[in-house]
């Protein structure tokens, strides 16, 4: 063969320098022919949104798809669209970028506006989308656990059809969530807000931008008196799949949120927790934190921050 | 099975038609199919900052990317700050405040500081911490290099 490496400067095909995997490439227009590919290629596809979490895995041949279908040149997958209730549709292929500097991101679900500069750095954010994120699945990821709390819903479209999943039932450990092979998640709806309804986020991590070693985000309803009528505390990095702290909701409901019972409220989720130990941080002080970082979200969400 | 796509780019006011092999990352694109080698790869999974280019005005990761999505788009790499050699400020202020040393981390500083500072020209310090935040450098300890992009900031 002999030496090859820049006597062609306009074709580059030396392997050397291909971090990823082969694979076959698709660009599709429209959803039709998308849903079409994954139908046709099932499990052997992967679907290319921002890329933020697929590429590092390609590039470290973790996963080796046959098949790659990027979405980015779909019309009509990204956007963010605000119903007269005041409810959000937000179109999969939506940057976090966006969902950070969207006016009615602010007005509608503030708390995602609060949590996004958390999520990796911005240059992460100008390319990774809220349906990646969310059919990705990573356990400390913050969107999976914000559109738990927010009761969202994610409409998933496949060439047979579309169908419903509430976020609570989508996620169902590590990077495994309800989606079937064939299926694409292409929108995220989420409820109006509820009035009197105030909200937390806080997470723990070792360095701005890294992923979260626990994290909390709550929602909390108080009547005219200050008694809490409900509330949803959800963690994340504690769990295979967002974790959803009913002992703490528990502890909240029919009294007044003082110090005292911010503290109740974070022993009990504390104790319930059975998370995971890696070398970022042992389970035992996941434990720990979990309890923390419920105690300064539910404080943050009283202190009417959330306004 | 096709493996193999034609794509114009725009790369600091410059327009390139190649055919790029669908696999091939936007760094390496630029480093080996365009002899722009001052885009830096240090990890190649997203997480040092060294490879951050500007996409249509905006920081991302090169080494996050297929070269092959970039059909159509514009490009800037540190190599386009300074096409005649003369420094921009910023580049200016990084020397002046001795905000590199081994350099390796700089391409992708400058990029992202770039892009910072044309969306928010007057920058409070915790705006700059933050927006470098995605870049690592392992020499500086950071400081000159805030106070190079503060520096420039206020002139």
């Amino acid at each position: 063969m002999g030496i090859s490496a820049k006597e062609t400067p306009n074709v580059c095909d030396s392997n050397q320098i291909m971090k990823p995997p082969k694979f076959e490439y698709f660009a599709p227009e429209t959803l039709a022919e998308a849903t079409a590919l994954l139908a046709e290629h099932g499990d052997d596809a992967k679907i290319l949104a921002g890329g933020q979490s697929l590429m590092p895995m390609l590039n470290m041949r973790m996963v080796r798809p046959q098949v790659l279908v990027d979405l980015n040149g779909v019309a009509d997958l990204g956007g963010v669209e605000q119903h007269l209730g005041g409810g959000l549709t937000i179109g999969a292929l939506t940057r976090q970028r966006e969902l950070e500097r969207s006016p009615v991101v602010r007005e509608a679900a503030p708390v995602i506006s609060a949590a996004m500069p958390y999520l990796g750095h911005v240059q992460i954010r100008n390319r990774g989308t809220i349906g990646g994120s969310l059919s990705h699945a990573d356990p400390a990821a913050e969107l999976p656990a914000l559109c738990t709390a927010l009761d969202a819903q994610f409409v998933l479209t496949s060439s047979s059809g579309e169908r419903t999943v509430p976020a609570r039932d989508f996620f169902v450990t590590d990077l495994t969530t309800a989606l079937e092979a064939q299926e694409i998640l292409t929108q995220v709806r989420i409820p109006p807000p509820v009035d009197g309804s105030s909200w937390g986020f806080y997470e723990v991590c070792r360095r701005e931008g890294d992923f979260a070693l626990a994290g909390a985000v709550c929602m909390v309803h108080l009547d005219a008196s200050g008694t809490c009528q409900d509330a949803r505390i959800i963690l994340f990095g504690v769990g295979g799949a967002p974790v959803r702290a009913d002992a703490g909701v528990g502890a909240l409901i029919g009294t007044k949120p003082d110090a005292a019972s911010l503290q109740k409220a974070a022993d009990a989720v504390s104790q319930e927790l059975e998370p995971p130990g890696d070398i970022h941080a042992s389970a035992q002080y996941r434990k720990e934190v979990g309890g923390v970082v419920v105690r300064r979200a539910l404080a943050q969400a009283l202190e009417g921050r959330s306004q | 099975m096709t493996t193999n796509r034609s794509i114009r780019v725009t790369v600091n006011g410059q327009e390139y038609q190649r055919e790029v092999e669908v696999r091939m990352t936007l760094a390496d694109f630029l480093r080996e199919s365009l002899d722009l080698t001052g885009t830096h790869l240090g990890c190649e999974h997203g997480v040092c900052g060294a490879c951050t280019v500007l996409l249509n005005g905006e920081a991302v990761r090169s080494c996050l990317m297929l070269a092959v999505q970039t059909d159509g788009a514009s490009i800037e790499t540190v190599e386009g700050l300074a096409p005649d050699g003369e420094l921009t400020s910023l580049q200016l202020a990084f020397q002046q405040n001795h905000a590199l040393q081994c350099g390796f981390c700089t391409p992708g500083l400058l990029m992202t500081a770039t892009a910072f500072l044309r969306e928010t020209p007057n920058p409070t310090e915790e705006q700059i911490k933050d927006a470098i935040s995605g870049n690592i450098c392992r020499c500086t300890g950071y400081h000159s290099i805030i106070q190079a992009i503060k520096d420039v900031s206020q002139s």
